[in-house]
């Protein structure tokens, strides 16, 4: 794979935190993800006795239970230089809630922008001959400033669609709200779930509009909301997570 | 103990019209693209949130010695100041002024605080007939209703339906919903009773320290009709509504109508200094919980909130649910914020009926960072007696499992395992609020953890 490699430098000490949903539900999105950094050259490493970053407590209401799992990540993850998770929404709870703001310990990275801001990925050599929907995950657009949001006056700009743009033949489509939720929400969409499903469908009906094959996401959450109501509808419209798209994986069967 | 309806449940009412559902959605969707529009032409636009945030931080901090100058000089300018700890001092005010000013016809411009304090409600039961004179709030008022949103009180209604009200209370031709030929009975029906007032009674947007004035900012001009008819002008004010200089208004201003509207005015921005020769102005300064806000560290600065309704538009939850749901004065994203401060039992779902998706936080023109606040309001709620309790036993139970690799690597394969062997019928029940309209992730043949174990270590 060294065919691969676009920077001379590999970068040590980066550890994978993989979500606990992730890790028990959607292996591939985790696999594509460090296949992916694999090949330009990271030495990945994924501490085997992770579990999660206590986000789903946490966000509702519950800090207090999330704490373990807060102690046990910072156990796993505290030593290492860079942390990158293939999902918005716990980076930015690590980032916000475990990790020190004074500038020491690790530093972590949602894997797109871990991709454009410390890689600076400029080719990927993959190709995806589909048409596409991206979903622009809350937590990563407005929290970990992944895009601009459409709310903000200033220079636009989209790491992930950046990253897709590189993508051969894949076709990007433009949708009519570019970042409104889709309503996922941790245990909103259980406990709001009238709301979460509503929002769900009116962002399918958005994506589905424009004759999408694939939707795709820096966050599998929002991803796993989608699905599950695709599937309820016998829709042929698949969801694949963006790692899956960058690292040249075809379209799961 | 009082049972009071979850955001979730006045939701689901709402949600069972899909139809209504998609319209409010659209109607309130155009309304944050105007916004969007707006604020676009205007570089600066992010500067001009950060003065307006900082102005507000600076009048947080310095209310008390701002509060004093205001009523120094407004009383200098001859207006009468009272102040009012709660909504009855307040309403007990208007009242007394009534009294002495023996007043018998009334009208009122649109006023949240009015609503806040249940004005109308406190003068129909002494005898009085408020006339509200915004439009939005006439149709409401006619169909006994209260506003669903703070700047267009009436959005929850389709035109149709407003034909329908103005024909049985104004007369107009049944079936008729041209909105040039309601407008015009309802200017006929409004202008009779702006001569008749004798008192006129107003919201204030925005009160100056420097000069003891007050600016009221409406579309229709109907502030300005009533007082300027009126005898009595009596302006309702909120304490957290200073600013400090006349200077910053025109932060304030060029954020407001943008925000709100995506105009770049409000048609009518009207200052008020001072009474006419002949005729009286009073200014009620309220409190009613807004120095307990203040002094809670984690969501005082929600009281820097100009009243736009920029983040009720954005908001998904508000677009489809409507501003009923939420059961309370100011409803959506800010008012979640605000109204656990007032009845934490009784809006104690409100910071939950959100994603935390962020988008309040972008567009609020004082960069009041809404969803950290829900956030940390649901850290109270949970502590202060959750009504909960499957919710904080599964969060602890998760907590557990997630804490413990060893446990985590157990529960997963085991859960992986049940989702394989177990009928869709015995997964699918009514306690499965997830799969009611969506299927579960379908389980992989290993976790990645497994799949790492075997290809890498």
């Amino acid at each position: 794979m060294s065919w691969f490699k676009t920077c001379n430098i590999t970068l040590m000490n980066v550890g994978l935190f993989i979500p606990c949903y992730v890790d028990q539900f959607y292996p591939s999105a985790a696999i594509a993800s460090l296949e992916l950094l694999e090949k330009f050259g990271v030495d990945v490493t994924y501490p085997m006795d992770q579990t999660c970053c206590g986000q789903p407590m946490a966000n509702s209401g519950y800090e207090q239970y999330g704490k373990d799992a807060g102690e046990l990540f910072m156990k796993n993850f505290g030593d290492f230089e860079y942390i990158v998770a293939p999902s918005g929404s716990c980076t930015l709870h690590v980032k916000e809630h475990l990790l020190s703001h004074d500038g020491t310990g690790p530093k972590i990275y949602e894997l797109c922008e871990f991709l454009t801001d410390v890689l600076k990925v400029e080719e990927l050599h993959v190709s995806f001959p589909h048409r596409v929907g991206f979903h622009s995950s809350c937590h990563g657009l407005r929290g970990l400033h992944l895009a601009k949001p459409s709310e903000i006056v200033g220079v636009d700009f989209n790491k992930p669609v950046s990253l897709l743009e590189k993508v051969s033949g894949l076709e990007l489509v433009t949708l009519d709200r570019k970042d409104e939720c889709c309503g996922f929400g941790g245990t909103f969409a259980v406990f709001e779930e009238g709301i979460s499903v509503q929002m769900g469908k009116d962002r399918l009906a958005d994506h589905l509009s424009k004759g999408v094959e694939v939707i795709t996401a820096a966050d599998m959450s929002c991803l796993m909301h989608m699905e599950g109501l695709l599937k309820r509808e016998k829709s042929p419209v698949k969801i694949m997570h963006i790692a899956e798209i960058l690292n040249g994986n075809s379209i799961h069967s | 103990m009082a049972v009071y309806k979850t955001h979730a449940a006045a939701a689901d009412e709402f949600l069972k019209d899909e139809e209504r559902t998609h319209w409010h959605d659209d109607t309130l969707w155009h309304v944050r693209t105007k916004r969007d529009t707006a604020a676009q032409k205007l570089p600066e636009w992010e500067v001009l949130r950060e003065n307006a945030s900082q102005i507000k931080e600076y009048v947080l901090s310095h209310l008390d010695e701002l509060l004093v100058q205001f009523e120094k000089n407004a009383t200098a300018n001859g207006i009468e100041v009272l102040w009012a700890k709660n909504a009855q001092e307040h309403n007990e005010h208007v009242y007394r002024i009534f009294q002495e000013n023996k007043v018998k016809n009334l009208v009122k411009s649109k006023s949240i605080l009015t609503e806040e304090c249940g004005l109308n409600h406190f003068l129909e039961e002494k005898g009085y007939d408020v006339v509200d004179t915004d439009l939005g709030e006439r149709i409401i008022q006619f169909n006994d209703q209260v506003p669903s949103h703070i700047v267009m009180p009436a959005i929850h209604l389709k035109k149709k339906e407003i034909g329908d009200i103005f024909h049985k209370h104004l007369g107009t031709d049944a079936g008729a919903d041209d909105p040039q030929y309601l407008t015009e009975a309802a200017r006929i029906h409004l202008r009779e009773k702006f001569i008749q007032a004798n008192a006129a009674i107003t919201g204030v947007n925005f009160g100056i320290a420097e000069t003891g004035g007050f600016v009221v900012c409406t579309n229709e001009g109907n502030a300005d009709m009533g007082t300027h008819l009126a005898d009595v002008h009596i302006a309702c004010m909120g304490i957290e509504k200073l600013i400090p200089r006349a200077a910053d208004l025109g932060v304030y201003l060029r954020l407001l109508a943008r925000s709100a509207t995506g105009q770049s005015i409000t048609n009518y921005t009207s200052h008020f200094h001072r009474p006419s020769a002949g005729k009286k102005m009073y200014l009620i300064l309220v409190d009613n919980g807004r120095t307990e806000q203040l002094g809670r560290e984690d969501f005082r600065n929600s009281l820097k909130c100009i009243r736009c309704g920029a983040c009720m538009n954005t908001c998904p939850i508000y677009r489809r649910s409507s501003g009923f749901s939420y059961g309370s004065t100011v409803p959506g994203p800010i008012g979640s914020i605000l109204s656990p401060g007032i009845d934490l039992k009784k809006h104690s779902t409100l910071p939950f009926a959100s994603t935390l998706c962020g988008s309040c936080s972008d567009v609020c023109p004082v960069k009041i960072n809404i969803h950290e606040q829900l956030y940390k309001w649901r850290q109270v709620i949970t502590k202060e007696g959750d009504a909960q309790p499957a919710k904080k036993w599964s969060m602890k139970l998760a907590g557990k499992v997630l804490g413990s690799p060893a446990w985590y690597n157990f529960m997963g394969k085991s859960a992986r395992t049940a989702l394989k062997i177990t009928p869709a019928s015995l997964i699918y029940t009514k306690l499965n609020a997830w799969g009611k309209k969506r299927d579960l992730p379908e389980v992989p043949k290993e976790s990645f953890k497994e799949w790492y174990k075997k290809n890498r270590k």
